[in-house]
């Protein structure tokens, strides 16, 4: 179903995947390394300095300028986290020459400049410019900040704050507001060559490609310094019993309240449950026809969106809903109640079949754009389990109600955040 | 049916008008899992006065009724229609804008019945009391989150700026009290008038066989009956061509401000290669003012008056046209200052034939980027085709697109009185 070709290369592991589908190709190269304190914000802050110069366009716009001549190709870089990994993304898409009037080796300029980007990044005197790390030192506390204002993305924060304190989960992606003063074009310099030594490189092309060309090209141009032989950073989540479950209450001048459950699942994609766990999800909350849009939206009308996510890599379940504030204890009650009947078989098999054909549209449909190949595939990556799209297909199809009641069974209410308005509860 | 080919593109198209006046657009795309369906009416929330089918007097409606409509239509007398969709493996969905309202679903399997579903579920309203006041609550929660968010407020704002008169200033989705008023007997009314096939289009991108899927749709559209089509008579608001409000500041518990400046155009093309060429020769000349690789982005950004939330955007329907630039920023009122400066002190002979040029490449990428995605080509067909224009022509308009094109466009908009500033300030600093 999809061809994935992985060859190493100085340590890198390049993800060959030839398609005739689009009409631009896309080059994304993944950085991995233990999401960890003393490095989330530096880590959070690399890409955007890697993206403001290069030692042949040293500054922004003459960067952008060769973009634009380069038929607009774009450049974007993006931080995540999967587990208690931090994964730094850059992705760089460009026409696919055959579609243009004019004749430009652009896939050939494009590997070149993504290497530029990571290896011969714009340097004064042995480390980065100065002014390019305060300027992008300066646009990382805007982007922390701006969570504040975004009150949906706001909750979502605050609770796996809440949830996951001690954890390194809890570390904001864009890493810490306090850390940032304190890093100097020499201190991120240094963590630089730490990274292009000891972080777990993916760099995946999918496009219409030749694929003994390709790889050609990528050797000439990725050279990395020695490093040492693929450093598998494998960070096992700890099993974490819940003892009290905490409820947080937080007021701010909202006019719609924010009700945000985490739940833990002790269930993460390495284990044979998590087809089930995707079952699970999917019946609850993920979707258009789960219980929580059901029950929440379409039954009590007390909400817009009512829904629930997982984040695989750590074992969590989030359930996210927008409320009147006034209306809290009934979400909430509502909410009780549909895990309740999860946990007590209580879905039909109708429910099931839908459920599961849902997901495996969804999956598929996921495979179509270049980004959502990279990142179903790079799940590979992230954990020691190796699930192959047809695996994922038909373990989907094999999940019994009997195993949905028993992963129900896990699933351990953890943390209840509510973002209310000044007169809410 | 018809059949157009797209060399330069690797892209067949094939069209065809049912009886009852629909147009219907496939294009087979077989390297996709994916099939994608948008089924839309040219009726949006600017349309909130118009002759109701049958009846001879305006009628003014209350706002947000088009997007109303849009949520009760997937509501039957046996159940909603999601349910039905996610039997069938596929995820659906819908989206009101200022002119049209869009239907669309999306899967991997069971096609045939999907599309039925989609045609057969638009063409068959089902409303009553119960289930308008119901829904009610989840709409009125729908509008409570824009409500709280800033970057709504604040292209909701810039917009009330700009216009007068015009619908287009009001929310989509109207508000809380507005939407009290909306009764089943109304959305009938509308959906009768706006619902017509011949006032819709069907447009169907995937690995299907455009052969079979006519046939299908040729069948379904058959076997209903429909009364003859009308003109629809909508009301067409006087305009000025100055903006309303200049300047509007507004207070909310934000730490970073926000601004925005717009730019309301004074004629608007209605349709056609001219339209597109209008349209392109706008965002070309954003482009070239403001993208990331113009002085200005550079000059701002290094300054700390901008971050990487700085955008613009151009948007063009019949009626009415305008520009929006701006983002979050630590100094509101010198970033309005500056962005007010550029659009007032351009000189088009600043734009070199060279510059031109390199715009034109980053936008054909571009275009050819968006035609990875189903979705895009769908919606924007649509749009395009509801303008009499066609999106797989973009590429050679934008080919085309000279110096003056630009220079009219500035000469157009770029005008004091044209301009309006709103933004967002913390609570706090007021």
């Amino acid at each position: 179903m999809i061809q994935e070709h992985v060859t190493t290369i100085q340590g890198v592991r390049v993800h060959l995947l030839p398609t005739d589908k689009y009409k631009t190709t896309t080059l994304v190269l993944k950085l991995k390394a233990p999401l960890a304190k003393e490095t989330v914000t530096m880590r959070a802050l690399l890409p955007y300095v890697w993206q403001s110069g290069t030692a042949n366009y040293p500054t922004m716009k003459a960067l952008r300028t060769y973009l634009d001549d380069l038929y607009g190709a774009t450049l974007n870089v993006d931080l995540m986290k999967k587990g208690e990994h931090h994964v730094m993304t850059i992705r760089l898409d460009v026409a696919n020459e055959k579609f243009l009037s004019e004749q430009m080796p652009l896939l050939h300029e494009a590997i070149s400049l993504l290497s530029d980007i990571v290896l011969r990044p714009a340097l004064e005197n042995g480390r980065f410019f100065s002014q390019i790390v305060e300027q992008e030192k300066r646009a990382l506390k805007q982007r922390i900040q701006s969570v504040y204002d975004d009150k949906m993305r706001y909750a979502n924060l605050r609770l796996v704050e809440e949830m996951c304190q001690n954890e390194p989960y809890a570390l904001h992606v864009h890493g810490r507001l306090e850390d940032i003063e304190a890093i100097t074009p020499e201190s991120l310099f240094a963590y630089y060559e730490k990274v292009l030594r000891e972080d777990e490189i993916d760099l995946y092309v999918i496009g219409d490609i030749e694929e003994v060309h390709t790889l050609e090209m990528i050797r000439s141009h990725f050279s990395f310094p020695s490093r040492s032989a693929q450093t598998v950073s494998l960070v096992t989540t700890q099993p974490k019993t819940v003892i009290d479950v905490r409820q947080v209450v937080e007021k701010q001048d909202v006019k719609q309240g924010k009700l945000n459950i985490g739940y833990r699942t002790h269930i993460t994609y390495e284990d044979d449950d998590y087809y089930a766990l995707q079952q699970f999800n999917g019946i609850f909350g993920g979707f258009s026809h789960s219980k929580l849009f059901i029950n929440v939206r379409e039954k009590a009308s007390l909400a817009y969106y009512a829904a629930s996510r997982l984040e695989s890599h750590k074992g969590l379940l989030m359930v996210m809903t927008g409320i009147e504030p006034t209306n809290y204890e009934k979400a909430l009650h509502i909410i009780h109640e549909q895990m309740k009947a999860m946990k007590q078989g209580d879905f039909t098999d109708e429910e099931m079949a839908q459920t599961k054909a849902v997901i495996r549209n969804q999956l598929l449909e996921t495979l179509d754009t270049p980004r959502g190949l990279v990142e179903v595939l790079y799940h590979n990556v992230i954990s020691a389990r190796k699930r192959p799209v047809e695996e994922w297909l038909a373990k989907i199809e094999d999940v019994s109600r009997e195993a949905v009641i028993r992963v129900a069974e896990k699933v351990e209410l953890d943390t209840i955040y509510f973002l209310t308005g000044m007169e809410g509860k | 049916m018809e059949k157009i080919v797209y060399d330069q593109l690797q892209e067949q198209l094939y069209y065809e008008k049912m009886p009852n006046g629909l147009d219907v657009y496939l294009l087979p795309k077989k390297a996709f899992n994916k099939t994608y369906a948008v089924f839309t009416t040219k009726y949006g929330s600017v349309d909130n006065q118009f002759v109701p089918r049958g009846k001879t007097e305006m009628k003014r409606v209350p706002d947000g009724i088009a997007h109303f409509l849009e949520h009760k239509l997937f509501e039957k007398e046996d159940g909603d229609v999601f349910h039905q969709f996610s039997k069938q493996g596929a995820s659906a969905n819908a989206f009101t804008s200022f002119t049209r309202t869009a239907y669309l679903f999306s899967s991997t399997s069971d096609v045939e019945k999907n599309v039925e579903t989609l045609i057969d579920f638009v063409q068959s309203p089902y409303f009553s009391e119960q289930t308008v006041e119901k829904e009610k609550g989840i709409i009125g929660q729908e509008i409570r989150m824009y409500d709280d968010n800033p970057d709504w407020r604040l292209y909701f704002g810039v917009i009330e700026s700009l216009y007068h008169h015009h619908p287009v200033k009001i929310d989509i989705a109207g508000t809380v009290e507005s939407i009290a008023d909306i009764t089943k007997e109304l959305l009938y009314e509308c959906y009768e008038t706006f619902y017509h096939p011949s006032n819709m289009l069907l447009f169907i991108v995937g690995p299907i066989d455009e052969q079979a899927m006519m046939e299908q749709i040729r069948r379904n559209q058959a076997k209903k009956t429909f009364p003859s089509p009308e003109p629809i008579q909508r009301y067409v608001y006087e305009e000025p061509k100055e903006v309303a409000t200049p300047r509007r500041v507004i207070p909310m518990h934000v730490q970073t401000s926000k601004c925005l400046v717009g730019i309301k155009a004074k004629h608007v093309v209605s349709k056609g290669k001219e339209k597109l060429t209008h349209e392109l020769a706008m965002n070309v000349l954003l482009d070239y003012l403001f993208g990331k690789s113009s002085s200005h982005y550079e000059r701002l950004y290094q300054a700390g008056i901008i971050d990487e939330t700085f955008a613009y955007d151009y948007t063009e329907e019949e009626s009415f046209g305008f520009a929006i630039v701006g983002g979050d920023t630590s100094d509101p009122d010198r970033l309005s200052e500056e962005l007010k400066q550029m659009i007032l002190s351009f000189e088009p002979s600043a734009l070199t034939a060279e510059a031109l040029e390199r715009v034109k490449k980053k936008k054909i990428g571009a275009f050819l980027r968006a035609l990875n995605s189903p979705e895009y080509i769908a919606n924007q067909f649509t749009r395009y085709a509801f303008h009499e224009t066609s999106l797989f022509e973009v590429a050679k308009v934008l080919q085309s697109l000279t110096v003056d094109d630009v220079r009219e466009v500035v000469d157009e908009c770029f005008h004091e009185s044209q301009l309006a500033v709103c933004q967002i300030v913390p609570k706090a600093s007021m």
